[in-house]
């Protein structure tokens, strides 16, 4: 069990340091001008040369790679392009707005599709129903356009919650919650809509598996034959879609956030992926890269601890 | 071959009759339509989209010569919708291009070849599928720039993971088909076989999911643009949405246009997508010949009283069953009997063993007994009677409640009836437990029963998880679990089938020795007539669903009354040979053999037997 989780520890380590070498080396591949960024079209371009020069990327990218990373070692990510300060100054608030939005929208897609998955697969089947039109709609309309749908019903026409801005947590729970209330469903309805299908096929196959009948014949009683039993069987696949989820929501809430002018991560990435602010970006890439890949390890522990035979593997 | 085209035509036919199909391909001719448009436009009149009416800004729908008004800027929203709509689909277009001219070919090299090439394949792609994708893209865009071309080459190459998985996984299915090593015989080279026979089976599902494919590019794309990431020299449907969101305060119309525009391509490909789907799903279950699955009902009927009627139930009798008829929905909205009036009587500590070929619906039956029949299943007809009271009578719960204190049951297939997400001790404490059984009485108990099962070390077996233990283990675990809350009847479904020859009869002594020690009556569901000689005191012999010979072993096997039950008795293999027609001499004598070894076999010899 240690080695097993020893080595998928290590595993999702190395592909940490993958996808941030691989983001460094694309996102060097244009030969990017930050000189010309900072210093603005009327510089002259020995400026902007000596500029460069300066920030030491006129070099080759590897040698550039060698002491971005060296410093990346030492605890120093680098300063932004744009604005000279280090590259994670203010992230710490952006990741709270961020964090909040897709902390939300996952908590509302754990919740709400285990309870969809549940009824439509104990043949409620209106609800079977309506969980499959739900996932044809939410591919056809992503999140940022339902967010739009949203602001323009619930915030402009309807003003019931207000159309931007963020309130943090601390200030008034009440008015983060009406802030998020909006975004969250745009964010999540998309994730609601797969996990719930994943986890009612599961739930399904599960409840027509042997072992299940064999408790029935027990007289073990119906609610924990579903919920203990049943429920713990179903749990893997759906638990795969959860963290496929998060991904998507990720993505989507970078999106969202721009409808509801929320300054998270995402408001943040597109400025510096329009800029070129190489060192902001690689920040975001080993933020959102971390995040992804420890969100695929906890999945991988859960499904451990889960399903024993899954342990010996 | 010839029949090919016929088999092909009619899934599309079925298609065409679905209306959320024919609505896809109304919203998809809309689309292509709006395409031509759009070239015949850039052709015609390149600057058009941009042309402005500065003296109408904003003009609503319908206005006339704007079908769909102005934006802010006084340009014809119409107009440019129906330019956005080229480059928003050719970047879909290049997108799954590259999607699937680097996935099939991985998929198809990762499923035939194997070796190391798929375990490198693989690492690529589950890398590759745990990615922040969209922040990846942005580095892409951030370090190439904002060409569509760029990131919708770049969007590619991050769908090809689930299209080489795809690929793969049915490249593994049809890998080891005998007509693949036929044609390896025949000597056909590698590329020749994927050619022609390979890619014939990816095809139909890579086809598919291109349309859900085609969906994900497209709104991808929009939102790239949408949050201003898109070629700024191009108009599409993102560029449009970000526009109409920038104007949200004048005009509240504008982001609506683009935004249904994606949704009514987006809806057509995936409503052609699970329609062509759903037809070639039924077209494949019509097709499928049915051995295994074909219901008794389909099956010719057999004539009419051709033995003795089944003895009516007496009233003594513990359990009796009387003109059981189940059915299943037959999928056409009709109903399939695959009991058809089962009748059969169980006494008070004695065995009955229920005998007929696969699909004669004893296990049906069976079930039927044990209210453990599945959820589409009815019982259309009949009556259970357990102690003289009609349990179908009795309301649902009342009678679960009964079953459950008086009926047990022995499953068929050790391995798949135990949870494999719980320790053996849990399985079997927790029906004790619903019983109001105490943590540790139910643990010792649990315990003693598996001791008594003939198992040497309880304490690890309770401690284990199914996977942990072998067959001939879990199936006494099993009967260990059905005989804890002390039933008055066990439902032995085929409990030895599953097993190895030696464990086989370790097993059925256990069962006898249970059987006298707890005074159980067993029902026995079986093809296997041997075990029947050498556990049961009656028999009954199923056929399409009906009972069609009830009588006591000696009698059944010296002097056979249905037909049907001497066909049984002849199919019985003899040394390794099956015999040409039923023998009465040498079936009387393997009757007297296995009757004289259960004789011999009394109660107090089989409990000790069990350990054996």
């Amino acid at each position: 069990m240690t080695r097993i989780l020893v080595k998928r520890i290590g595993a999702a380590a190395v592909l940490w340091a993958a996808v941030a070498t691989a983001a460094f080396f694309l996102t060097g591949l244009g030969g990017s001008d930050p000189g010309r960024a900072i210093l603005g079209p009327s510089a002259t371009s020995a400026a902007v040369a000596a500029q460069n020069h300066e920030l030491g990327v006129d070099r080759p990218l590897p040698a550039q790679f060698t002491s971005w990373a060296g410093d990346l070692l030492h605890g120093d990510l680098g300063r932004s392009y744009l604005t000279g300060r280090p590259a994670i100054e203010g992230l710490g608030q952006r990741l709270s707005v961020t964090m909040s939005l897709v902390g939300l929208s996952l908590a509302v897609v754990v919740g709400l599709s285990l309870l969809l998955a549940v009824l439509a697969a104990t043949g409620r089947a209106g609800i079977d129903r309506a969980v499959q039109i739900l996932s044809l709609t939410t591919h056809a309309v992503p999140g940022y356009l339902l967010a739009l749908l949203l602001l323009t019903a619930f915030a402009v026409e309807l003003p019931i919650f207000p159309a931007f801005g963020y309130v943090p947590l601390t200030a008034s729970p009440g008015r983060w919650l009406a802030a998020l209330a909006l975004p969250v469903t745009a964010v999540a309805l998309g994730g609601v809509a797969g996990a719930a299908l994943q986890g009612r096929g599961a739930l399904i196959d599960v409840l027509e598996s042997d072992y299940i009948r064999t408790l029935r014949s027990r007289g073990v009683p119906a609610r924990s034959v579903l919920l203990r039993h049943a429920l713990r069987n179903a749990a893997p696949p759906w638990l795969t879609s959860l963290s496929l989820a998060f991904v998507a929501m990720l993505g989507g809430a970078f999106m969202v956030e721009k409808v509801f002018a929320l300054q998270g991560l995402g408001t943040l990435a597109v400025d510096a992926t329009v800029a070129g602010d190489r060192p902001v970006i690689m920040v975001l890439v080993l933020l959102t890269g971390g995040m992804v890949i420890l969100v695929n390890l906890l999945t991988d522990l859960a499904q451990m601890w889960l399903v024993p035979k899954a342990r010996t593997a | 071959m010839s029949a090919a085209p016929a088999r092909r035509a009619s899934p599309l036919r079925a298609a065409v009759r679905n209306p959320l199909t024919v609505a896809g391909l109304v919203l998809l001719a809309v689309t292509l339509t709006a395409l031509a448009a759009a070239f015949v436009i850039g052709w015609v009149d390149p600057s058009g989209p941009a042309k402005a009416n500065l003296h109408g800004l904003n003009a609503p729908p319908g206005t006339p010569g704007h079908l769909l008004g102005t934006d802010n800027g006084g340009r014809d929203v119409l107009i440019r919708l129906v330019a956005a709509t080229k480059a928003t689909m050719l970047g879909a277009a290049v997108a799954l291009t590259v999607a699937v001219a680097l996935g099939v070919p991985a998929g198809l090299v990762a499923g035939y070849r194997g070796g190391w090439a798929e375990t490198a394949l693989e690492w690529l792609a589950g890398l590759a599928m745990s990615l922040p994708s969209l922040m990846v893209l942005m580095a892409i865009i951030a370090g190439l720039g904002t060409s569509m071309w760029i990131s919708m080459t770049a969007l590619g190459c991050m769908m090809a993971p689930a299209v080489f998985r795809l690929v793969r996984a049915q490249v593994h299915a049809v890998r080891r088909e005998l007509y693949i090593d036929a044609a390896k015989v025949a000597g056909l080279g590698d590329a020749r076989i994927i050619a022609r026979h390979v890619l014939r089976v990816v095809r139909a599902p890579v086809v598919l999911m291109v349309g859900v494919m085609s969906g994900v590019a497209v709104t991808v794309q929009t939102g790239l643009d949408f949050i201003g990431l898109g070629d700024p020299s191009t108009i599409t449907w993102g560029r449009m949405l970000s526009e109409g969101f920038e104007a949200l305060d004048t005009n509240r119309l504008l982001f609506v246009w683009p935004g249904l525009a994606m949704v009514s391509t987006v809806m057509s490909f995936l409503l052609l997508g699970n329609g062509v789907r759903d037809a070639l799903q039924r077209a494949d279950t019509a097709t499928r010949p049915r051995g295994r699955d074909r219901s008794p009902a389909s099956r010719p009927v057999p004539p009419a009283v051709p033995g003795p009627r089944p003895k009516p139930p007496r009233p003594d009798e513990l359990l009796s069953v009387c003109d059981l008829v189940v059915g299943y929905p037959d999928g056409s909205g009709g109903l399939v009997e695959v009991v058809r009036g089962a009748t059969l009587g169980l006494n008070a500590e004695s065995t009955l063993g229920l005998v007929g070929e696969s699909g004669s619906g004893k296990t049906q039956t069976a079930f039927a007994l044990l209210d453990l029949l599945p959820r589409q299943a009815t019982i259309l007809s009949g009556e259970i009677r357990l102690d003289g009271v009609d349990l179908l009578s009795l309301p649902p719960a009342e009678r679960e409640r009964t079953v459950r204190r008086t009926i047990a049951y022995v499953p068929q297939e050790p391995m798949s009836n135990l949870d494999p997400a719980f320790t053996i001790g849990h399985q079997l404490t927790e029906p004790l437990r619903a019983r109001g059984v105490g943590r540790a009485e139910a643990r010792a108990r649990a315990r003693g029963l598996l001791a008594r099962m003939g198992i040497s070390d309880p304490d690890r077996v309770m401690r284990s998880y199914p996977h942990q233990i072998s067959g001939g283990m879990a199936q006494r675990v099993l009967i260990a679990g059905a005989v804890a809350t002390e039933p008055r009847i066990l439902v032995a479904d085929e409990p030895t089938t599953a097993l190895d020859v030696t464990v086989q009869s370790e097993i059925l002594d256990l069962l006898r020795g249970l059987q006298a020690e707890m005074r159980m009556a067993i029902l026995l569901v079986t093809h296997d007539l041997g075990v029947v000689a050498d556990l049961c005191d009656d028999v009954a012999v199923m056929r399409a669903g009906r009972v069609v010979e009830t009588a006591p072993v000696d009698v059944f096997f010296r002097a056979p009354g249905h037909e049907h039950s001497r066909a049984l008795l002849a199919a019985v293999p003899d040394e390794g040979h099956v015999r040409p027609d039923y023998d009465a001499e040498a079936a009387s004598a393997a009757w007297d053999l296995a009757y004289a070894r259960k004789t011999s076999a009394s109660p107090d010899r089989s409990l000790g037997g069990a350990g054996r």
